[in-house]
């Protein structure tokens, strides 16, 4: 049975969450995608930013996604210093692929573990007043606390795509992956570009750990749960292109909707990375990748 | 660090019999639960290491295939009525999951770097949403396998599986050594290297790539086909457990990736330290070790530890 | 230690130590610690639990060694964690029995963690108190497994029983129910459980599906259950999915007369703090709350001692679900030991099954297969719950017992939506 209420409920539901999704993926389609750094630990950095949230919520009763965009500046910083690390460690030497992506594997686990010892393993939420409220539009309902952070990562997604194809560091930051040395030739340095992009990266952190204590309870490992998914985004919409992994975002927020509406919940997550697969035995730069 | 071949299978020989002394001598159980999950851990090493270390494709759904290989025992001991032995076991899971590893091979013919990476990430997802589905096997409730009774001349059940989890790494190493030293090692070595300038020096690129995660497929399915009758009771989220994808890098990482050896010292110092730790300080603290281990390797000896080795016994040689 | 200075001070601190030593031997011929081992989920996913269990448990042998121990000897715990993880619980418990040679075991939280423990423990044939597993011994048969857990004997079916016991007693009857599970063995076991009962008590099933934990957003889960328009909605979850329906339930307006469950993480202080009026009405299981009726003695004093112990822990800071059976399922072995004299397995086994147990989860008593002899699944429902008020919680009012009508102090507003 196929209800038009209930499809466009579906659609308009995997939406909203799709759009949660870019928020939490897009830092990761600047480092990942743009500075091919395989941050795996970029789930985690998300939930530290909740942890801040959650903080600053529960003690002063500030809004969440204010905190989370108070709270970036230092994410940024925190951000330098990691790439700082990483350039010293790997870049410098050559070895980034396979020792990188170990050095960020167990930077997910000391940052899991960091907070484990900080602020024990029990379930943290918000409140704010908008959460558990939700609105018509026609046969449509559109609850606040999926709504905010869609319009949050809407914005966000929106400001670095604008930041990036309109300033000069924002299109260093485009071409730092693809060419190094002509970068050079127009007096940039590419290690300050990188570093001050993989700053930019951990930045949205804070914001998209605030978005998802929004939406749902988090402790210290739920991170592990985002990692397969923020990669399927970033591959499926292509490296290096901020555009198609929004569009591959909602894709995935959609399919999943869908297959929960209609075909049974359990199916959403195989549904979702069989598209992933198929995409990437049909087009392996992803949909709108750079090849 | 060349062992010739003869003094290769005299330690192995020595290894194998050292452990059934063990057996005979040691009559307390704890120490073969420990030593298993280490050799457990070896094994899935030792596999990673032959596709990861020797070709760089990194394989980021080493527990996919654990998960198949232990499914494959649950499958097979309940369909024939808990009659068949282990070894068939072990086999069967081997053959399924060396066809797993041959798809996966295929599929590293389009995707190169990151995205083969990702792909079997999403491969392990998929597979994990279709065991949590399938009643038959317990779904996500998990499935319970009664461990039998007899255990051949040994004391006990734990000790067979010991002994047979041993044979499995030793013939796993020996397989990898044999890989490394052939023909088919300079030629994986080459696609680590640099794939296209290989393939235009006529190396047949593919098939070794699906040589290599052929066997690796098949070699940790035999790390997982056991496992059901360690622990009794397997579920979904136990079995493709990030621990398993993790330690399976981690350790050769740890050890060094470009020689044989170096996912067996790993899995020796890393699984040793989490099975003391876990006795000992008991707490998050395990995970942490593995974060930090991997973190200091990584930035500070990045060919593992057997590449500082070689280099210590370089710089001694040709001072 | 070439320098004198620390020569001497080494030379004193080992002198001292070797004091300390022959003290310490003195005082253990006179009385050898009695020691209790166990594995217990200190990290990963279950930890919240785990680490509340744990406190429940050292409150218990702080309070029998205030008492002079058992058989006049002090009680000792070893124990390892588990960290949710079901491959190391064989080496833990292999390591208590013949490395720490402890005296008794009792079994970590939860199903997958108690169930790798089983054949180490049946093998040695000792006495096994467990904590919360859902029907761990169907598989295995043991007699001498103890569920503290009050599931009843048969768990799978008493788990929803009150549920759907409340909605045939409503006029008109409720005809249809929706059935939703998290993919994981409780919440299954628990759905299933639900899908008999349901055939039973003559409901028709309408929806009847599962999600992965992983899932992120539950609203269009709730639309589809919606669709159906199903009278009653049962749900069985795990914390985090347990929030996410009562939150997409309120904001897609669910129409539903009753609904609620199998929810677990809804007897959690924390959670029920954060969704305050959201809990409204909702009817859920749960084990115990500070009902009238349920003022088992003991109690209090023990959740007092909870409380100050918690804080600053990041573990529930009340405590009323797990920590009680925590305490419950050590007082029964405690007992048993003084009852029998000795630490004899076959006779702790036997005098646990025949006797009735008084904790302070109240009266214990043990059917044939060691699961509770009679169910005591309690149907609770939020009532009038103010917004961001801990405090609550530790009223009688809040939550109201509906079932078993023993246990009952109020009455159900119905339907859930009013």
């Amino acid at each position: 049975m196929l209800s038009v209420d209930l499809l466009s409920n579906a659609l308009v539901a995997g939406l909203l969450l799709g759009g949660f999704y870019a928020a939490v993926s897009i830092g990761l389609a600047i480092s990942f995608g743009q500075l091919d750094i395989v941050n795996i630990a970029h789930p985690a950095f998300v939930v530290v930013g909740s942890y801040v949230a959650w903080i600053l919520n529960s003690r002063f009763g500030l809004d969440p996604v204010l905190v989370g965009l108070l709270a970036a500046p230092l994410f940024f910083a925190a951000g330098v210093a990691i790439y700082r690390i990483y350039y010293a460690a790997f870049e410098r030497t050559g070895q980034e692929s396979l020792s990188g992506l170990a050095f960020f594997f167990g930077l997910m686990f000391i940052v899991e573990v960091g907070l484990m010892l900080a602020y024990g393993v029990d379930y943290r939420l918000v409140s704010a007043g908008y959460i558990g409220k939700s609105f018509n539009l026609g046969p449509v309902g559109l609850p606040l606390r999926l709504v905010v952070p869609f319009v949050a990562a809407l914005a966000l997604t929106g400001g670095i795509w604008l930041y990036l194809a309109r300033t000069f560091t924002g299109r260093a930051i485009l071409a730092v992956a693809q060419d190094p040395l002509a970068l050079q030739l127009m007096g940039a340095d590419p290690v300050r570009v990188k570093q001050f992009a993989f700053g930019l990266a951990t930045a949205t952190t804070a914001l998209a750990g605030a978005l998802l204590i929004v939406i749902g309870p988090v402790e210290p490992s739920v991170g592990r749960e985002y990692i397969g998914r923020v990669f399927a985004i970033v591959v499926l919409g292509g490296m290096g292109s901020i555009g198609g992994m929004f569009v591959a975002a909602l894709l995935l927020g959609i399919v999943e909707s869908v297959v929960s509406t209609f075909a049974g919940p359990s199916w959403a997550p195989a549904v979702a990375f069989g598209v992933l697969l198929l995409t990437l035995a049909l087009r392996p730069a992803g949909l709108f990748g750079r090849r | 660090m060349k062992l010739r071949p003869s003094a290769f299978w005299v330690c192995a020989a020595a290894v194998l019999a050292g452990g059934l002394a063990l057996t005979e001598v040691l009559n307390n159980d704890y120490y073969f639960n420990a030593l298993y999950v280490i050799l457990q851990g070896m094994l899935m090493a030792v596999a990673w290491n032959i596709l990861g270390g020797f070709t760089g494709y990194v394989n980021f759904g080493s527990a996919a295939f654990f998960a198949v290989g232990a499914y494959t025992s649950i499958f097979l001991d309940k369909y024939f009525g808990h009659v068949l032995p282990l070894p068939v076991l072990i086999a069967a899971a081997a053959a399924v999951c060396a066809l797993i590893g041959l798809a996966v091979g295929y599929l590293s013919l389009r995707l190169k770097g990151v995205y083969f990476s990702i792909a079997t990430l999403a491969m392990a997802i998929v597979f994990a949403t279709l065991i949590s589905n399938w009643r038959y096997m317990g779904g996500a409730r998990g499935a319970y396998i009664l461990t039998p009774d007899k255990h051949l001349w040994f004391h006990s059940y734990i000790q067979m599986l010991f002994m047979a989890m041993l044979l499995l790494t030793v013939a796993a190493v020996a397989i990898s050594r044999s890989l490394v030293a052939s023909r088919l090692g300079r030629g994986l070595a080459a696609i680590r290297d640099d794939e296209v300038a290989a393939e235009c020096a006529g190396v047949p690129t593919l098939r070794l790539k699906l040589v290599s995660t052929t066997v690796m497929g098949a070699l940790m399915g035999v790390a997982g086909a056991p496992y059901p009758f360690f622990v009794t009771f397997v579920d979904p989220s136990s079995a493709f457990s990030l621990f398993v994808a993790v330690n399976a890098i981690a350790m050769p990482m740890i050890g060094g990736t470009a020689h044989w050896l170096g996912p067996v010292i790993g899995a020796l110092l890393v699984g040793g330290a989490q099975q003391v730790i876990t006795v000992t300080v008991s707490s998050e603290l395990n995970i942490l070790f593995v974060g930090l281990m991997l973190v200091i390797f990584v930035s500070v000896a990045p060919q593992g530890i057997v590449g500082l080795a070689q280099k210590f016994w370089a710089r001694r040689r040709a001072p | 230690m070439d320098h004198p200075r620390s020569f001497l001070r080494g030379w004193l601190a080992s002198g001292l130590a070797a004091l300390a030593v022959a003290l310490a031997s003195g005082s253990a011929q006179a009385a050898e610690p009695l020691k209790i081992g166990f594995s217990m989920a200190l990290s990963g996913g279950l930890a919240g639990a785990g680490k509340a269990a744990l406190i429940a448990m050292e409150i218990w042998k702080d309070d029998v060694n205030a008492k002079g121990g058992l058989l006049g000897r002090p009680v000792q715990f070893v124990y390892y964690d588990d960290a949710t993880d079901p491959s190391k619980v064989p080496g833990i418990y292999t390591k208590l029995l013949d490395v720490d040679k402890v005296d008794l075991v009792v079994s970590s939280y939860g199903t997958n963690e108690i169930s790798p423990a089983m054949p180490i423990v049946m093998r040695k044939k000792l006495v096994f108190p467990s904590l919360f597993g859902l029907a761990v011994n169907d598989q295995f048969n043991y007699d001498r497994y103890f569920q503290i857990m009050p599931a009843g004997p048969q768990p799978k079916l008493d788990w929803s029983k009150g549920f759907f016991e409340l909605a045939k007693a409503q006029n008109p009857k409720p005809k249809t129910v929706a059935i939703v599970a998290a993919d994981s063995d409780f919440a299954l076991a628990a759905a299933a459980g639900a899908r008999e009962n349901a055939k039973k008590d003559g409901f028709n099933v309408v929806y009847d599906k599962t999600y992965p934990p992983s899932t992120t957003d539950f609203t269009p889960i709730v639309r589809a259950i919606q669709a159906e328009k199903p009278d009653l909605v049962y749900v069985a979850s795990y914390p985090p999915d347990s929030v996410g329906m009562v939150k997409a339930a309120r904001e897609v307006g669910l129409k539903a007369k009753m609904f609620g469950g199998g929810m677990v993480g809804l007897q959690f202080a924390g959670i029920q703090t954060n969704l305050g009026p959201m809990l409204d009405n909702i009817v859920n299981y749960t084990f115990w709350v500070p009902a009238p009726t349920l003022k088992f003695p003991g109690i209090d004093e023990f959740l007092k001692k909870y409380e100050a112990a918690a804080k600053g822990k990041g573990v529930d800071p009340l405590g009323q679900y797990l920590p009680p059976y925590a305490y419950a399922y050590m007082q029964v072995l405690g007992d048993s030991i003084e009852a029998t004299k000795g630490l004899d397995q076959a006779k702790l086994a036997a005098y646990m099954h025949g006797h009735t147990f008084d904790t302070v989860v109240g009266k214990v008593k043990f059917g044939k297969n060691g699961e509770w002899a009679q169910s005591r699944v309690l149907m609770v429902q939020f009532r009038n719950v103010k917004p961001k008020d801990l405090d609550q919680f530790r009223d009688p009012g809040t939550q109201v017992v509906l079932y078993p009508p023993q246990w009952k102090s109020g009455k159900m507003v119905y339907p859930f939506n009013e």
